[in-house]
């Protein structure tokens, strides 16, 4: 579609700029601002220019929750990203079972995330949860609160138990946007079901799944109150990620300019990875189309 | 038989899928003492003490209407002004208009955490602490863009010549905007506020440090139970569930349109 | 190749359909033959579609059978029965090259490289594809892509049959000619048995020997375009084929005579004799093109008020009036045409007569 060329259109965009330079720009400024102070106190604050940027990227401590933080966003995606496609596969098109099934996916999407958080603890608590009492009474010692791999192994199921749904829903509404013509004739030519996938499936839900994969990974490296509650970044760090890790320096410890130039760091590196995600996923397409 | 094994996989999934919520839907209707002391499947003997104290007790049902009321408020903002920034990414082209689109969508991916304090600050100069719009104003932040960028999806699927017979048939522009263009993205715009008010209702931590007393939300009350000492499970169980209860009403009247509004239209 | 043959084949949409009106397919008993080139025409919603997909097996029918060389294939599913189909929009498996996708339904069925390749280019040479054929078949445009599905379809030398669902619904119409032709030098060339579905009437005349013409979910008759032209089955065959359509006039039958709204048109006696038998609604019919029209009183003529004339060029139609009746004429463009007043005639022997909506034979 051709678009009308119009400069005024900036008024339409203006209530939008407004509200979010309310929200971003000026908190931002903000940030920008502190990152290269020292500040004791109201007045009392000294330009210290790249200090807090040198001394946060030394931070062994931000090393190891980067790293945390990479592992688990690449483990969230290598499992959530097949498993939503494959039961997004086995759902019915249409009828009253697809309505029930799109209902119970979407529960666990809208349930506040540090009530995600109760939920599990309740859920793996070895003397009163149903999976911590079934695993430990079947002779396997698991407390996510003293062991680091309990810790992670039940973040992890908590993470695909909570996410993966939005992973279900996105390639549903890829699948059933996919005329039926293409199922007829993939049948007429013989296709096997793993082909009707590769060639039919897969490169129309295409355009679904790179949204699902950018948000995924946005969200999973921004998560916060899930282990905030469920673990408080324990035991010891093991599960500090990078969001727990910051808070804890700007608010349990309020050393404000190094939370600053932490922030823009943090900032700077989702948006780097999700421009490289955008740009090998636009190549990809580029390369398809040529 | 292929498909009979895909529908007992479904059903599995589904199945676990539902489990840790039953698993708190069981708590909450069990004394603290009867959890404490034995484990059982279901609830043996049935209370609703949890929920009694829940709805009695300003200091709890208070979470919930602060919570209603900043998520409204915030859903009816992100549409107000996502709507016609929406309309005019779709059909207009003008200086800057793809950096602003995705300058929009960098904030989508601007950590919460980055911003609590100078939020904090923000706020404190301009007195909003602890009121409903400050929560309200601070989830605009991830949720403006997302509305934009969903909005101009569906828009984008509007042929433009409607505008232009509109215009010929002498409506004006807001007159077109409301009766013509609005009801037909009428799904679009129900979708995106199912959005908007997902995303708001299950933020936490903004919400948490933006306020106090006066409007702080029920995920907040939640937490503060957490960290004291001598728990109540089957309490922190019932307000669990009631947390639920808003989004599962707002799944059930768009169920209909939850596939189509997905689809999001393109990256 | 071969002879397909459907029996009593009925079918319904509905899960316990009701009455006749349930059904889509209402009583379909009738046979392809090898190498036929068929069309199946007929309006929208009159059950083509739904044929083809029973004959290729997209669909189960709800009653009925249907066998390819005296083998049932009712339970068969569509890869089995070897058959192809082409649909009304371009399919095309949008990661795969234009030769990938030619080549596909070969290799699923596990042909020889060499014999693919053979295969893909006589078709790519037969449908002008060759200089595309190793690029992506999603940048190509909507006519290549039709021509690619038309590939397809084309491509397995050993297919029972290839049905067309409108296939040239999106073709520009200038190329939907040219791509025509293309299909007939394919029929000629091949042998295949191909059916035809569209509701073109200049469409299927051009295409096939046989046309089978549906209406409400049957068949009500086939036949070479003369026939269907001289001898329509059903009133709705003269009314869908020829352009206008047949006229219709209800009416009676006395002797050798038809009784029209007070007027008298002579029929051949023995004809006349069988309407009588046949009993039923009766109406008469007759093509445009063999109405009498003419300025003075004639022997047999009917009085009639010419109320409209349409100028088509080659010829014009004419539409004159008796009592209630209106009656379509077509008159070579020569001719001069009586103004207001006018007389009409109708030969006996294009005269046909038509029993609760069937010919009278």
């Amino acid at each position: 579609m051709s678009k009308w060329e119009n400069n005024r259109a900036w008024f339409f965009i203006l209530p939008v700029f407004v509200i979010v330079a309310f929200s971003a720009i000026i908190p931002l400024m903000t940030v920008v601002n502190y990152s290269v102070q020292d500040i004791f106190g109201p007045g009392q604050r000294f330009f210290v220019g790249l200090e807090w940027f040198r001394e946060v990227l030394l931070d062994t401590r931000l090393h190891d929750a980067l790293w945390r933080q990479l592992t688990f966003s690449g483990l969230v995606l290598l499992i959530e990203m097949p498993l939503g496609v494959a039961i997004a596969l086995t759902m019915p098109k249409k009828g009253w079972a697809s309505s029930l099934c799109l209902v119970i996916l979407a529960l666990p999407l809208l349930i506040p995330w540090n009530v995600i958080g109760t939920i599990w603890i309740i859920f793996t608590r070895p003397d009163i949860g149903l999976m911590g009492s079934l695993i430990n009474s079947a002779g396997i010692s698991f407390d996510h609160t003293a062991n680091a791999f309990d810790a992670w192994t039940t973040l992890m199921l908590m993470e695909v138990w909570h996410w993966t749904p939005l992973v279900v829903l996105l390639a549903f509404a890829g699948l059933r946007a996919i005329p039926e013509a293409y199922y007829q004739a993939a049948k007429i030519d013989g296709a096997s079901p793993w082909a009707i996938f590769r060639y039919i499936q897969l490169p129309k839900m295409r355009g679904v799944l790179t949204i699902a994969l950018l948000l995924r990974f946005m969200d999973s490296f921004l998560i916060y109150a899930e282990p905030f509650v469920l673990t408080g970044g324990g035991p010891g760090n093991a599960t500090t990620f990078l969001s727990i890790y910051l808070v804890k320096i700007a608010v349990g410890q309020f050393d404000l300019g190094p939370a600053a130039a932490f922030s823009l760091i943090y900032f700077l590196i989702i948006l780097l990875f999700c421009w490289l995600f955008y740009q090998a996923l636009q190549a990809v397409e580029g390369g398809e189309k040529s | 038989m292929i498909i009979r094994k895909r529908t007992i996989a479904l059903i599995i999934y589904l199945g676990l899928l539902f489990l840790p919520i039953y698993w708190m839907l069981n708590m909450s209707l069990r004394t603290n003492a009867d959890i404490m002391n034995v484990f059982a499947w279901y609830p043996s003997d049935p209370t609703f003490a949890n929920y009694m104290k829940i709805f009695t007790d300003p200091s709890w049902y208070n979470g919930y209407i602060n919570s209603i009321i900043y998520v409204t408020m915030n859903t009816g903002i992100s549409l107000l002004v996502a709507l016609p920034a929406a309309y005019a990414f779709s059909r207009y082209r003008f200086i800057g208009d793809k950096h602003v689109f995705f300058w929009l969508l960098t904030n989508r991916m601007a950590p919460p955490a980055v911003f609590l304090l100078p939020f904090f600050q923000l706020y404190s100069t301009f007195g909003l602490i602890d009121t409903h719009i400050a929560v309200a104003l601070a989830h605009c932040l991830f949720n403006v863009p997302l509305s934009v960028w969903i909005l101009e999806g569906f828009m984008g699927g509007i042929p433009k010549e409607i505008d232009e017979t509109a215009f010929i048939d002498g409506y004006s522009f807001p007159r077109f905007f409301i009766r013509v263009f609005i009801p037909l993205i009428r799904a679009g715009i129900g979708v995106t506020a199912f959005f908007c008010f997902m995303f708001s209702w299950v933020e936490l931590l903004l919400a948490r440090t933006l306020t106090t007393t006066a409007a702080k939300p029920i995920a907040a009350t939640m937490t503060r139970t957490v960290s004291a000492t001598g728990l109540d499970w089957g309490l922190l169980a019932a307000a669990g569930i009631l947390t639920i209860v808003p989004g599962a009403l707002v799944i059930y009247f768009v169920r209909n349109n939850l596939a189509k509004g997905f689809a999001l239209g393109r990256v | 190749m071969a002879r397909i043959e459907l029996n009593e084949i009925k079918h319904s949409y509905h899960p316990n359909p009701t009455d006749d009106e349930d059904f889509a397919l209402k009583r379909i008993h009738t046979v392809w033959e090898d190498g036929g080139a068929y069309a199946l025409l007929g309006p929208s919603g009159c059950g083509k579609t739904t044929m083809l997909n029973i004959i290729s097996g997209l669909l189960k029918p709800s009653h009925g059978s249907i066998s390819y060389d005296d083998t049932d294939v009712s339970a068969m599913q569509p890869e089995d029965r070897n058959i192809a189909q082409v649909f009304q929009f371009p399919v095309l498996y949008d990661t795969m090259t234009v030769y990938q996708n030619l080549a596909f339904p070969l290799k699923n069925r596990g042909v020889a490289k060499a014999d693919i390749d053979k295969r893909v280019d006589e078709i790519a040479e037969a449908l002008d594809l060759k200089q595309d054929l190793h690029k992506r078949a999603s940048g190509l445009s909507a006519d290549a892509k039709q021509k690619i599905s038309l590939g397809r379809g084309l491509v397995r030398s050993d297919v029972a049959a290839i049905l067309f669902d409108e296939p040239l619904t999106v073709i520009d119409p200038h190329l939907k000619w040219d791509l025509r032709r293309k299909l007939k030098e394919i029929h000629k060339e091949f042998k295949l048995t191909m059916i035809y579905v569209t509701h073109d009437q200049v469409e299927a005349m051009t295409f096939a020997d046989q046309i089978v013409v549906m209406y409400e979910g049957e068949i009500v008759q086939t036949g070479t375009p003369e026939e269907l032209f001289e001898t329509p089955e059903h009133t709705f065959v003269g009314y869908f084929i020829g352009s206008p359509g047949m006229n219709f006039l209800e009416c009676t039958v006395d002797g050798a005579l038809a009784l029209v709204g007070g007027e008298t048109i002579p029929i051949i006696p023995s004809y006349a004799d069988k309407a009588m038998r046949a009993g039923g609604k009766l109406k008469i019919g007759i093509r445009p093109m063999y109405v009498g029209l003419h300025a003075e009183a004639v022997e047999d003529g009917i009085a009639a008020e010419v109320i409209n004339i349409e100028d088509q060029g080659f010829c014009k139609i004419v539409t004159a009036k008796f009592g209630d009746n209106a009656i379509k004429a077509r008159i070579k463009d020569d001719r001069s045409i009586p103004d207001g007043k006018c007389w009409l005639t109708f030969p006996p022997e294009k005269t046909k007569l038509y029993c609760d909506e069937r010919l009278v034979k």
